[in-house]
């Protein structure tokens, strides 16, 4: 079983750890670099709550090791509002929409979300709403959470 | 659920690869995309004592030109496939099938050569592969070898692969710029595998086909090519084809299976409902272009 030294960007700072290579990248945001805001569903892909920011696209971090995000930047949903508190828009349209329930499988929405909208390009309604086919609300809350995809892309619906 | 330990090496070259691959004599698991490794991983049902991480290998990467064929690097992330614009116009098949691959955050890790070398029976890729007539570089310290995808899938999961060998490219064979693309699937929901799925490429001249390469998939219980309707086709006028019929011929080379999402009538019936439809929809565009 190897060990192995990892040093990566979340959120804009540098984070250095010590992971076994099983270690998923989910775990170590969580448990050894405290970023609770990685929600961890059914740890095997299927639920889309884990989904992270690596390297501007957004990913499943159940389904990465944490060894394989050595040197790459990351971002959580912690790292979204300004510091001054100011929601990052995605997180305002959620609100407005009222875009969740219990809130569980949140974080996953507005990372996948907000890599698409902050990205080279302004995604279309279809492109986001698309997107979402890779999250599970469990309260099935989906129809706020589709406003709120489709405000983001300038629909007026 | 976690993963057992396991040994993990990420190399910088395809030697090294081998390497591992040669001394693991078949306990090793190759880490491309990892988007069906890690849940294996996860669940235990895949207990490898080392990873092989082929990620950091340059060699693998891009897609590039040799003559008469469009190599793959098997390392290509499903969504650069999508977004490729010269890919679009070399081999649509390939871009529109990879559209239906999981989903928008799985296709930003998954690879093209991971779900090739994969060889899921209702997976897009490996039919499109068959369809397309692509060739599969496999390498391993005793050498490199190329197999045609027919060849390549031999049962659900199970390819020619020898347990030292991994895929270091694939190769599609260039169609003519105007070839027809047929694809279709049928599934529950966006992202999930094809209960039916089919995909086909058509070579036109002057109004007759010339070449054809079908495959179904989640058909049977590895890509199944539809050779009784390539051969119908081939040298028929797209104008006044039976289309039933060809359909009614397609559906004999699947082998179907039934389960809990569909019965063996269901994806028959279904299969030859969208080749008819999706062969007449595709003919007729043609004909208003």
């Amino acid at each position: 079983m190897s060990e192995h030294h990892i040093t990566l960007t979340v959120n804009g700072h540098i984070s250095r750890g010590m992971v076994e290579g099983r270690r998923s990248l989910s775990d170590y945001l969580r448990i050894d670099a405290g970023y609770t805001g990685v929600h961890v569903g059914c740890e095997h892909g299927v639920c889309g709550a884990c989904t992270v920011i690596v390297d501007g696209k957004a990913v499943r971090s159940c389904l990465m090791l944490a060894v394989q995000a050595d040197g790459a930047s990351v971002v959580t949903v912690e790292g979204l509002a300004a510091p001054d508190g100011t929601l990052h828009p995605v997180q305002q349209a959620l609100r407005d929409a009222h875009g969740l329930q219990c809130g569980f499988c949140t974080p996953g929405i507005v990372m996948t979300l907000a890599a698409l909208t902050d990205g080279p390009e302004p995604p279309t309604a279809e492109t986001l709403l698309a997107a979402l086919s890779g999250h599970i609300c469990r309260c099935t809350g989906y129809q706020g959470i589709r406003r709120a995809a489709r405000k983001l892309a300038g629909d007026p619906a | 659920m976690k993963p057992a330990p396991f040994d993990y090496v990420a190399p910088r070259t395809i030697e090294e690869v081998c390497q591992h691959l040669a001394e693991a004599g078949g306990g090793a698991s190759v880490l491309a995309g990892g988007q069906t490794l890690m849940p294996l991983l996860a669940l235990r049902m895949s207990q490898p004592f080392i990873v092989v991480d082929i990620n950091r290998i340059e060699g693998l990467r891009g897609v590039s030109r040799a003559k008469g064929a469009t190599r793959i690097g098997p390392i290509v992330r499903q969504n650069d496939i999508i977004g490729d614009t010269a890919l679009a116009r070399l081999l649509p098949g390939l871009v529109i099938a990879t559209r239906h691959v999981g989903h928008h955050q799985t296709r930003n890790r998954g690879t093209v050569g991971g779900s090739i070398s994969l060889g899921e029976p209702a997976a897009e890729l490996p039919a499109t592969a068959v369809a397309l007539g692509a060739s599969i570089e496999a390498r391993s310290a005793r050498g490199v070898r190329r197999i045609v995808a027919d060849a390549f899938y031999l049962g659900p999961y199970a390819t020619a692969l020898e347990a030292d060998e991994f895929v270091t490219g694939i190769i599609f064979p260039d169609w003519p710029v105007d070839t027809l693309t047929l694809f279709r699937e049928v599934a529950r929901r966006p992202g999930d595998f094809a209960l039916v799925g089919l995909i086909g490429a058509l070579a036109v001249e002057s109004g007759r086909i010339t070449r054809a390469g079908i495959a179904w998939f989640g058909m049977g219980p590895t890509p199944m090519r539809a050779r009784q309707a390539e051969a119908a086709l081939i040298g028929q006028s797209v104008t006044g084809l039976d289309i039933a019929a060809i359909a009614e011929l397609a559906i004999a080379d699947t082998q179907p299976f039934g389960d809990h999402h569909a019965t063996e009538d269901y994806r028959r019936t279904v299969g030859a409902r969208i080749f008819a439809r999706t062969l007449g929809e595709t003919l007729q565009a043609r004909q208003a272009a």
